[in-house]
């Protein structure tokens, strides 16, 4: 092994890495302010990067119909609660975000074909289809169940990502998909290719999380969101609803969903159930950070990008039996050194 | 312009009134048909023993907890689930006896996110709001980027007050603020709720510390195991045999 495959495996550990570690951040907000471990995060990469895919061969994307199908759902339930309690005010909200959006980009791609639009317009539309679907999967499987422990929303989060993955093989097929990359651009480094586009995952990761930090340390929602997870009771008494946080919770984990799929794409082939490797690895990260510490479940996604890229190097076919082993160590040192405490029911 | 009106038309109207209010944990009743009504400006008392149920009648007041009875808040029956988030945006605001501060966060983050109502239905005074809760509480205005946990006991009370007037409430309901505090503290805590009255806001206040509380209020409810044992004008209960006996402790001095 010479310094150039070295650099390479190097090269493609942090690519992989910046990605686990977007979706660690999303698993440990989620926790960390529903209880809920939000299995269904990797399922937004794989709906995020086929869906875009679907817009460039000029299909239309299954996702669109998924997408009316819970709003309707969701305006149905909650436009009725509105209608008893006589809060006519918040129906026009309610019915344009989750009915009149989902019909206009339906009726819209129905006439035209996104297929040679710039890159940026199908990203965009891309975003504008999936995101949406993280408020309205907490509107509709865990709002019921906001406060029940921990096990049972785990137990809702493996039902709904199979119901994602099973949709995901209806709407998409079963082949995978890898769109064109955003950048041809590619120069050497110490003798070994560096890809335009590895240097976009990692800048465009950079970035996300540079914003995520200002957006909960600059912003009052921000704040509202650590509120809640810091102390539900004085968060409820400031009238940050938990219904608010959880809905903006998954906004965002879906949003990083989405983003880190459109990401990936081009380098990686996604199929329909590729999401949930990915998540997981993500999740190995975050469980690193002790499912609460930011920084070190980052820091823990970036080591299990790099431990996959030289496992795949010396042992291939142990790649992934190595990096869920990871796991273990750790969770052996997070018990012996944390103090456990009981949680408040 | 229209709440302008109504607060010139009725000066002492009725803030909130509960009548028959009832709460059950499982199946033991801790509230047995408990009625209570606070006015504008007024400050309200409600002493009792521990465990006769003060901490749950706040708790039912501010929908922290399931009750039945009638809520008739600025007139108006409230109907439908009583969601504490509700409450908040229409002026009632709780400061728990355990604090419930956001302990890793600076006291500045602690005040503004008492806004966090006001500023999510459109209002952008918070930063005024801010000077004003400042002015009231210099303290916290010194310790403004310290964590919250690291307070000492008076100043996480203050904070939870001044957190809870960020919100600009109608209606402030304080729990025992004056619990596990340093007596110096105390009657600097009880100056403060003296000055807010000024404002306009109606207080009830929850407290075991009989005397100061009465002493400060106009109006008092002796809360014992679930019920309303008495009730009256605050100075009248201050001299009242019953209430000297069990909550003056001045019974066995002569």
């Amino acid at each position: 092994m010479d310094l150039q495959i070295l650099l390479l495996l190097g090269q493609d550990g942090v690519t992989n890495g910046a990605i686990y570690a977007l979706l660690a951040l999303a698993l440990v907000l989620v926790f960390a302010v529903t209880r809920v471990i939000f299995i269904p995060q990797g399922e937004f990469v794989a709906y995020g990067a086929l869906t875009l895919a679907s817009l460039q061969a000029g299909k239309l994307p299954g996702t669109v119909w998924l997408l009316l199908a819970l709003g309707t759902t969701v305006a149905v339930i909650d436009g009725w609660r509105l209608l008893r309690d006589g809060q006519y005010g918040k129906l026009p909200p309610l019915l344009i975000f989750n009915v009149g959006l989902p019909l206009l980009a339906a009726g819209a791609l129905t006439v035209v074909t996104p297929a040679n639009w710039p890159l940026s317009l199908q990203v965009l539309l891309t975003m504008l289809l999936v995101i949406p679907m993280g408020p309205m999967i907490y509107r509709l499987a865990y709002q019921p169940l906001a406060n029940a422990s921990v096990l049972i929303l785990l137990i809702v989060s493996v039902a709904v990502h199979v119901t994602m993955i099973g949709l995901g093989l209806l709407f998409f097929g079963a082949e995978g998909v890898r769109t064109p990359a955003f950048t041809e651009f590619s120069f050497e480094l110490a003798g070994a290719p560096l890809q335009g586009q590895t240097i976009l995952v990692v800048v465009a990761s950079a970035l996300l999380i540079i914003g995520l930090y200002f957006f909960f340390e600059r912003t009052l929602y921000g704040k509202a969101l650590r509120a809640t997870a810091m102390n539900r009771t004085g968060a409820r008494l400031m009238g940050i609803p938990p219904t608010l946080a959880g809905k903006l919770c998954l906004t965002l984990a879906a949003a990083i969903g989405v983003f880190s799929g459109i990401l990936i794409a081009p380098i990686t082939t996604i199929y329909y159930d590729s999401g949930f490797l990915i998540g997981l690895k993500g999740f190995v990260g975050a469980i690193i950070g002790g499912l609460a510490s930011y920084p070190v479940a980052a820091l823990g996604a970036i080591l299990v990008g790099l431990l996959e890229a030289y496992s795949s190097f010396w042992a291939s076919a142990y790649k992934e039996v190595i990096v869920f082993t990871l796991i273990i160590p750790v969770l052996l040192w997070r018990s012996l050194t944390t103090r456990h405490v009981e949680e408040e029911e | 312009m229209n709440s302008m009106n109504i607060n010139h038309l009725h000066d002492h109207e009725i803030i909130l009134e509960a009548r028959h209010l009832r709460v059950a944990y499982a199946k033991v009743e801790a509230l047995h048909g408990v009625s209570v009504s606070i006015r504008r400006g007024e400050i309200v008392t409600v002493i009792g023993p521990n465990g006769a149920g003060k901490t749950t009648l706040l708790g039912a007041l501010m929908g922290l907890l399931p009750a039945s009875g009638d809520f008739i808040y600025l007139g108006k029956p409230q109907t439908g689930e009583r969601e504490v988030e509700r409450l908040v945006r229409l002026g009632m605001t709780l400061v728990p006896e355990k604090r419930e501060l956001f302990a890793e966060m600076s006291v500045e983050d602690n005040l503004l996110l008492g806004a966090f109502d006001r500023y999510r239905s459109g209002h952008r005074d918070h930063l005024e709001t801010l000077d004003e809760v400042f002015e009231l509480f210099p303290r916290l205005a010194e310790r403004r980027a310290q964590v919250a946990g690291t307070l000492s006991g008076g100043e996480r009370q203050m904070l939870a007050m001044g957190r809870a007037l960020m919100a600009k409430p109608k209606l402030l309901m304080l729990d025992e603020p004056s619990l596990g505090l340093a007596p110096l503290i105390i009657k600097e805590i009880f100056r403060i709720i003296g000055e807010l009255k000024k404002t306009g806001v109606a207080i009830l206040l929850v407290e075991q510390n009989a005397r100061a509380a009465l002493q400060i209020s106009d109006y008092g409810y002796v809360l014992e195991t679930g019920e309303i044992t008495l009730e009256g004008p605050s100075s009248e209960l201050a001299t009242d045999q019953r209430v000297i006996e069990a909550y003056l402790g001045l019974g066995h001095k002569h």
